[in-house]
């Protein structure tokens, strides 16, 4: 059980985090000035760049993750393991913020109303609600070991959660008529779209990746302080020792 | 229900004397390790324990000693290294559980039930054939059969912790752990404790006895150790030491 | 030594699920609270309701479900109250029982504990909405055992878990209400398809996920029960 050192210095570039800043900018850049607007949708469309990409890294590789991590954790008790799951919930929970913004944004001009129950939308919902409860949970819990077992019992049986909210939510609509969800990203965009969507892909990907690794080093340094404070031997002698009689 | 007291003495034997023969000692440990996450609290403990003997471990808060009594209990599992009840490998589910009495500073029991049927549902939970007379039986050995039917919120603390050690004994266990037993206790109440301990003593049941009371440990010990960061700094048959001296021992291994 | 033999994991469930509805029993109290909470919760749904805008077998399912969430959450957290006081639960884990039949009489427990709120709760609805109980009674009564069996085993295990933390009884409505959806959804969409005298074959795909929802989560709560215990 060691922990990874941290090589670099607090006040070091992180470059990884740099390069993966520059390119969402840069992604942002070519989607509103060098991509051209969908037909029916016009500008809201535009909005998919940000969701699309966040909903996909949220819900299934910070999700996956915190889930896969829990489990393994829960057979080995390696605490990097549950440093791993950590950072994810916290990049992970960002990440779904950002879909539950983008996602009424875009469906307010384009249907008219800003909530519909979009299997992908509601199951971020359920799921960010999943992950607000791992990180309160988290702050409820001072004893490691404990911590890191209730959050990866957390994990897997919201894990187990996800195929009984997309029931729900498929008998819901189709019970109850919904306005049909147009999703861009089909095969049949225009070459451009599609490399902008690609880069957005990529560049999310890399901030989610230099997030998740910034957000670890962090959780390494701090258990290894702590850790170290523990090893200081309580100071002698201990007057509470002094038998009675 | 008879309002005599049974003596002491009359309570029969159990055949754990028989069982003293056998080749295994009730508690082996050998290069036992726990450790939670970074800290350490229990390294490389090695010692054992036999039928009919008592070990009193004395030692400084946070030595270890809670932790490896829950160990042995079955409460938490070794790290790395071994430890044996009844020579079952910890941690041996039901079958090392089922021989051992755990009895710590906090009473384990619930306060809106009454005495008996606390007694009564630790009784069953053990698979005792008759638990309510067997509950009955170690309420009288506390001395507390008139209050059998009060709830236990009701009882003084002395009487709950009396309550409490019927509890953990009423199954006649091979193992007795005891946690600070006498904490809160009065005269009457560590009287009882002390005569019940012998009388488990003699029926054969080994104990491990964790308390700050270094007269009430010797009176009872056949081994005494004390235990300081995880490890027994000294571990030793009691002999004939007399308890200023070893007050005067402890100081000096506490100390060092 | 003798002819004893510790009870097997149901045996040893029913013991600790008897202990436990033995204490509440002595005191009543969290089983009062629940039942005056739910009567409460009905009538200030019901002075809010505007019954020239919305039918009462339209709302009534929402709110008979809704309260049995909230009242059913009440009744969760006294059950590992009552253990960690004295430490009582050591003991218990400290005798030859299973982990899994302290997970399975607690719920058992919790099950009667929310099915008798629900005695009550269900005809109060149905007194203030005025709906055809006799009609519907049996597949209500159905529907309520189906729910009931699924939110006792999820929160079951969240009450182990709050139970050791800083926050206890504010942390379970967080953590359980967003497993309680695939509860609540089915009963309420069960519960108004009866109401609108629909036969109870209609509703019988929400309810194939209800109890695909406790099959799943009965074994999977009582596997992870022991993971939220020390060792």
């Amino acid at each position: 059980m060691t922990t990874p050192a941290p090589t670099e210095d607090r006040r070091s570039i992180d470059w990884l985090l740099t390069i993966a800043v520059l390119a969402v900018t840069a992604t942002f850049v070519r989607a509103i000035f060098f991509t051209p607007a969908e037909a029916r949708q016009g500008l809201a469309q535009k909005i998919f760049y940000v969701h699309a990409p966040s909903a996909f890294i949220a819900l299934y590789v910070a999700f996956g993750i915190v889930a896969v991590s829990g489990a393994l954790y829960l057979w080995l008790r390696d605490e990097r393991l549950d440093r791993i799951a950590a950072s994810a919930a916290e990049v992970g929970v960002v990440y779904m913020t950002v879909v539950l913004i983008t996602g009424p944004m875009w469906g307010k001009p384009v249907w008219g109303t800003w909530w519909t129950w979009d299997a992908r939308l509601t199951l971020t919902l359920f799921l960010w609600f999943v992950f607000l409860g791992y990180l309160i949970l988290r702050g409820a819990i001072d004893d490691h070991g404990t911590r890191a077992r209730y959050s990866a019992v957390l994990g897997v049986l919201g894990a187990l959660l996800v195929p009984f909210i997309h029931l729900s939510v498929y008998l819901f609509r189709t019970l109850h008529p919904m306005p049909i969800v147009l999703k861009p990203g089909h095969p049949s965009l225009p070459n451009s779209m599609l490399a902008t969507f690609a880069m957005s892909f990529v560049s999310f990907a890399l901030l989610f990746v230099a997030l998740l690794r910034a957000r670890y080093r962090l959780a390494a340094r701090v258990d290894a302080l702590v850790a170290e404070e523990e090893f200081e031997p309580a100071p002698m002698p201990n007057l509470r020792a002094e038998p009675i009689r | 229900m008879s309002h005599a007291i049974t003596p002491i003495e009359h309570i029969p034997r159990t055949p754990h004397a028989a069982e003293a023969t056998s080749a295994r000692p009730a508690i082996e440990v050998d290069a036992l390790t726990r450790a939670f996450g970074r800290r350490v609290a229990i390294r490389r403990l090695t010692f054992a324990v036999n039928d009919g003997e008592c070990l009193a471990l004395f030692g400084p808060n946070g030595a270890g000693k809670t932790t490896l009594l829950r160990i042995l209990a079955g409460l938490l599992r070794p790290t790395s290294g071994t430890a044996h009840i009844a020579g079952v490998k910890l941690p041996g589910g039901a079958e090392a559980r089922a021989v051992v009495g755990l009895i710590s500073h906090q009473s384990m029991l619930y306060s809106a039930l009454t005495a008996r049927e606390n007694v009564e549902f630790t009784a069953r939970l053990y698979g005792l054939g008759s638990p309510r007379h067997a509950a009955m039986r170690a309420l009288q050995r506390m001395r507390l059969e008139e209050r059998a039917e009060s709830p236990v919120r009701s009882l003084s603390r002395g009487m709950q912790q009396r309550v409490s050690i019927a509890r953990a004994i009423v199954h006649e266990p091979r193992v007795v752990l005891l946690d600070e037993p006498y904490t809160g206790l009065d005269e009457t109440g560590a009287a009882a404790l002390s005569a019940a301990l012998e009388s488990l003593k003699s029926s054969g049941a080994a104990l491990v006895l964790v308390t700050h009371h270094l007269g009430e440990g010797l009176a009872l010990a056949t081994h005494t150790a004390i235990m300081r960061d995880g490890q027994f700094i000294k571990h030793e048959p009691r002999g004939t030491v007399e308890l200023d001296a070893y007050r005067d021992v402890y100081r000096d291994a506490i100390g060092r | 030594m003798s002819t004893r033999v510790p009870p097997g994991t149901f045996a040893a469930a029913a013991l600790i699920a008897r202990k436990d509805l033995a204490i509440e029993f002595r005191t009543r109290s969290a089983f009062l609270a629940a039942i005056v909470f739910s009567l409460l919760a009905i009538v200030i749904f019901f002075f809010a309701w505007d019954a020239t805008a919305v039918n009462a077998v339209d709302l009534a399912p929402g709110v008979l479900w809704v309260i049995f969430t909230f009242s059913g959450l009440l009744g969760l957290h006294r059950s590992f109250g009552v253990e960690e006081a004295d430490r009582a639960i050591d003991a218990l884990l400290a005798s030859p029982v299973d982990r899994e039949a302290v997970f399975l009489g607690k719920a058992l427990a919790n099950l009667l504990f929310v099915l008798g709120v629900q005695a009550i709760a269900i005809p109060a609805v149905a007194l203030f909405y005025n709906l055809p109980l006799s009609r519907v009674l049996g597949p209500l009564v159905g529907i309520a055992v189906l729910a009931a069996i699924g939110l006792v085993s999820v929160g079951t295990l969240f009450s182990a878990m709050a139970a050791n933390t800083r926050l206890a009884e504010l942390l379970l409505p967080v953590l359980a209400l967003p497993f309680f959806v695939p509860i609540i959804l089915p009963a309420a969409q069960s519960t108004a398809r009866l109401l609108s005298g629909r036969p109870i074959a209609e509703a019988m795909s929400w309810l194939r996920i209800l109890i695909a929802f406790d099959i799943v989560f009965v074994v999977a709560c009582a596997l992870a029960f022991p993971f939220t215990l020390e060792d």
